[in-house]
């Protein structure tokens, strides 16, 4: 059981090692064809010219609507586990 | 609190207010947006809370809640105003009206009539904001009865 262990933690540890070695570079995405169309055509399109708050709002919007739903249900929580109980 | 700590937070809250009005304003053009400047609001608050005790506050939570619906019921109205061609189509962009002046292309030269409906949504989004960071202060404030400020 114990060598069990022993070569369990080794088989981590060289995946992580392995992982790092040979880790894809930083900054160098595989498929960039998403980011070239939003930093090429996010200024005409949505007419802003900070690129982010368009993808936030306008391309992912969706998502920001996620954001405040997640923020409504924390709220919501607070107050109910906050409220005087009278009885 | 101490007068020296009243004082200083009747100077500063003001500011705060400022800043993260900006902030919430200028969503479009510089980094930030309505969650930040929301996130801003609320820590004046929060200041507000710890100073002067969140009893002051209790009578706001009307307040609050009223602009919280507001927020998400712009933010949904505003999504569904491109509901012709897709959901959070931003059809104010570019048409001339409010906010719709083209920008050129490359560095910002930092235009505040531009964007379309992004910065209705930043607006929009720094109302939930501020009202739900506010209440959810005012009510960790509220908590346990009798103040030791």
């Amino acid at each position: 059981m114990r060598w069990l262990k022993v070569g369990a933690l080794l088989v981590v540890v060289g995946f992580l090692l392995g992982a790092a070695a040979w880790m894809h570079p930083f900054g160098l995405p595989w498929a960039s064809d998403m980011d070239d169309y939003f930093i090429a055509n996010a200024q005409g399109e949505a007419a802003a010219n900070n690129v982010v708050t368009s993808v936030v709002f306008d391309y992912r919007g969706f998502d920001t609507l996620g954001e405040a739903t997640v923020l409504l249900c924390a709220v919501v929580g607070v107050a109910l586990m906050l409220r005087r109980i009278t009885r | 609190m101490s007068v020296v700590v009243r004082t200083i937070a009747r100077i500063i809250v003001p500011m705060i207010l400022a800043f993260g009005g900006y902030v919430i304003m200028h969503g479009h053009l510089t980094p930030g947006g309505g969650f930040q400047g929301g996130a801003v609001v609320a820590s004046a608050v929060a200041l507000i809370v710890v100073v002067f005790g969140a009893e002051r506050l209790k009578r706001r939570k009307t307040l609050l809640s009223l602009l919280e619906d507001l927020g998400a019921i712009a933010f949904i109205a505003l999504a569904f105003l491109g509901i012709g061609v897709t959901f959070f189509r931003n059809v104010l962009a570019g048409g001339g009206g409010l906010f719709g002046v083209p920008v050129p292309p490359g560095p910002n030269p930092g235009f505040l009539d531009t964007g379309g409906t992004l910065p209705l949504m930043n607006w929009a989004v720094g109302l939930k904001v501020i009202a739900g960071l506010g209440s959810v202060v005012v009510l960790f404030g509220l908590f346990g009865g009798k103040d030791d400020r």
